[in-house]
């Protein structure tokens, strides 16, 4: 073997300074989160570090970003190695505006934090384990390498495993140890799939994976994308696979679960989307049927959960669940109207559902309850809590204006294309859709009728003897409450003025369904096809 | 060589699955440790099986004079070994305070955040 007939395997150049911006944000995460290690018993102050360190972060994101949408793909490829061997950091407008949206939720759930974080959670290291799942969430938008990807799922995963018995309630060992198997199950599978698909294509680096996944086996390539849609799938609590969810997130103090809601499940249909749709396109369409099936159950028996369910956290719980259903709607629609909607219904999904779960816990810390039957006659107490709640709940049940209408317009109009064009399963999806639209409806409306509008609680005299409440503290009505209308403020502003969002939607489904672009900025576009 | 350790592969993932279904959290726990074990094995398998040397370049040259063992299936392998261990670890320690705090290493008596007498439906409007 001759072997300068090799193509050059080093990178000679420079990195240019201005493309460090792609790892800044994880640099930062992880140092914030060692020096908040070394803070943590300290009272208040790490509140404000971790604060900057996310403001830090936030303003990386933004500046990705608006580089992303004007130059198109970034990547910048670690340790002197030329991509495919080097592993690559590659942000699309997808990874990027995740990314900044999930560093935005994380600063909204550090101050609201800070508003019920008193002497007896000192030392708990909160802040430090906030950061480390932030550089979890962070470096899965961003990486373009799937055992790197795994990587970043696991230091989420054992960030998440640290924030969830926080507290160390037996209520919480309960939730931990049906989040921790399955979870820790989940990301074994991927790593199968990973192995698999090493094997197969000699290669982990995504760019290289959509050359070569052209003229791999379509057989073997069919089987491995199925075992990512299983592992995924777990990770996002797609309907058969979503039992840990509701199992689970009701048990941490309702912020952490707010944290949870925004972060875990977004990223783990983020890379089924990835995974799908731009790595493995034909074994995707193999696999439409299954994930129809899927996407349509997921959508129709989430929001029915939430109806049947009293308990107020694990109710959200299934609304979550009822959102995942929506972006596996549009990975089952593929095209590029379908994709728009799933990045769309994403970028909604990671705030409205935080949201939800930050107005929650308000509520549980005014009434002292969690049951949603021994609550009532909160609306005369708090307004603002109601408007609130009221808000996020015609957001997640796509109300138009609000900011959920939009995404479920959009794949709306990619199903309803497809099914007049005689794709009859599309129509079942349509369908499906609204049903799910009207069923969240209803699930999230009673929720606001049995906590806020009716005089009291369940079975007492005509429910007419209004609860006693707990009257919240200055901080907590500062801090608690403001974060909660900042972020709700953020989704009502989204969903009037949403063009941006479109804009974004568009050019990254494009980037998507058609990787060329994405495949260039890697510098593998002569290996492409 | 490679036949057989593929059988191995589904023997151990077969193991762990197996173990995976009981009810008795100890037994998960191993279920997992040979679970992931098996997916090791299947890494190191996908990578080709070959007797060659370490991927060790000489003094002088620029490339390795001969046929080399493929090191990325081992740094995959590594860096999955250790992070399933960290996760082992926290779940092992999660099981045992599970055991202190709700007194069952039983999946099946665990119902703290799922009672078993699930309250109604609320029928009011």
């Amino acid at each position: 073997m001759d072997h300068s007939l090799l193509p050059p395997a080093m990178i000679a150049t420079q990195t240019a300074l201005a493309d460090w911006v792609i790892v800044l944000p994880l640099v930062l995460a992880l140092l914030g989160a060692a020096l908040l290690l070394m803070l943590r018993h300290v009272l208040h102050l790490p509140a404000l570090v971790a604060g900057l360190v996310v403001i830090g972060i936030i303003a990386c994101e933004a500046s990705l970003l608006l580089r992303v949408m004007a130059e198109g793909p970034l990547s910048m490829t670690m340790g002197k190695w030329l991509p495919p061997f080097g592993i690559s950091f590659t942000a699309d407008i997808l990874g990027a505006a995740f990314a900044l949206a999930a560093a935005v939720v994380t600063l909204i759930v550090i101050i609201y934090a800070e508003g019920e974080r008193g002497e007896e959670q000192r030392g708990d290291g909160f802040h430090a384990l906030v950061l480390l799942l932030l550089a979890g969430v962070t470096g899965a938008f961003l990486t373009g390498d799937l055992f790197n990807l795994y990587v970043w799922f696991e230091v989420m995963l054992i960030a998440s495993f640290g924030l969830i018995v926080t507290g160390g309630r037996p209520l919480q060992l309960d939730g931990a140890v049906k989040y921790g198997f399955l979870n820790f199950l989940a990301t074994t599978l991927f790593l199968l799939s990973l192995g698999l698909t090493y094997g197969l294509l000699g290669t982990l680096n995504m760019a290289d994976i959509i050359g070569k996944a052209t003229t791999a086996n379509p057989a073997a390539l069919t089987g491995i994308a199925a075992l990512l849609l299983l592992a995924f799938g777990m990770k996002a609590a797609a309907f058969p696979l979503n039992a840990w969810l509701p199992a689970s997130y009701h048990t941490p103090p309702a912020v952490i679960s707010a944290l949870f809601a925004g972060l875990l499940t977004k990223v783990g249909i983020y890379a089924l989307l990835r995974a799908l749709v731009q790595l493995m396109p034909a074994s995707r369409d193999i696999l439409e049927p299954a994930l129809l099936l899927v996407a349509i159950a997921t959508l129709l028996i989430a929001p029915l959960g939430a109806i049947a369910e009293t308990n107020l956290r694990r109710a959200i719980g299934f609304l979550v669940i009822g959102g995942i259903g929506g972006v596996l709607a549009g990975i089952a629609l593929a095209q590029q109207g379908g994709v728009e909607g799933a990045a769309f219904y994403v970028f909604h999904a990671i705030l409205t559902m935080t949201a939800l779960y930050l107005v929650a816990g308000l509520i549980e810390r005014r009434t002292g309850q969690r049951d949603t039957r021994h609550m009532g006659g909160f609306y005369a107490a708090s307004t603002p809590l109601s408007m609130l709640f009221l808000v996020l709940v015609l957001a997640t049940a796509g109300v138009p204006p609000f900011l959920g209408f939009w995404p479920k317009l959009l794949l709306l109009d990619a199903g309803l294309q497809q099914a007049l064009a005689g794709d009859w399963a599309d129509g079942v999806l349509v369908l499906a859709l609204l049903a799910n639209a009207v069923l969240t409806l209803i699930a999230g409306s009673r929720l606001w009728a049995h906590v806020f509008w009716r005089q009291g609680a369940e079975g007492t005299a005509n429910e007419h003897e209004a609860i006693s409440l707990r009257s919240p503290g200055p901080r907590e009505q500062w801090l608690g409450l403001g974060a909660s209308i900042v972020l709700t403020a953020l989704i009502l502003v989204a969903g009037l003025w949403p063009n941006l969002l479109f804009e974004g939607a568009r050019t990254g489904a494009a980037d998507l369904v058609d990787p060329t672009r994405y495949i260039a900025a890697v510098g593998l576009a002569e290996a492409a096809p | 060589m490679d036949h057989a350790l593929a059988v191995l592969v589904g023997l151990f993932i077969a193991l762990g699955v197996y173990l995976l279904l009981s009810r008795s959290i100890i037994r998960m726990l191993l279920g997992v440790t040979i679970f992931g074990n098996g997916v090791n094995l299947l890494i190191f398998t996908a990578g080709r099986l070959t007797r060659e040397v370490a991927p060790i370049v000489p003094e002088g040259l620029d490339h390795p004079a001969g046929p080399i063992a493929n090191p990325l299936p081992q740094a995959l392998i590594l860096t999955a070994i250790v992070i399933g261990f960290a996760m082992f670890s926290f779940l092992l320690v999660l099981a045992y305070r599970a055991y202190q705090g709700l007194d069952a290493d039983n999946t099946d008596t665990m119902r703290v955040a799922e009672p078993e007498d699930a309250p109604r439906p609320p029928l009011s409007y």
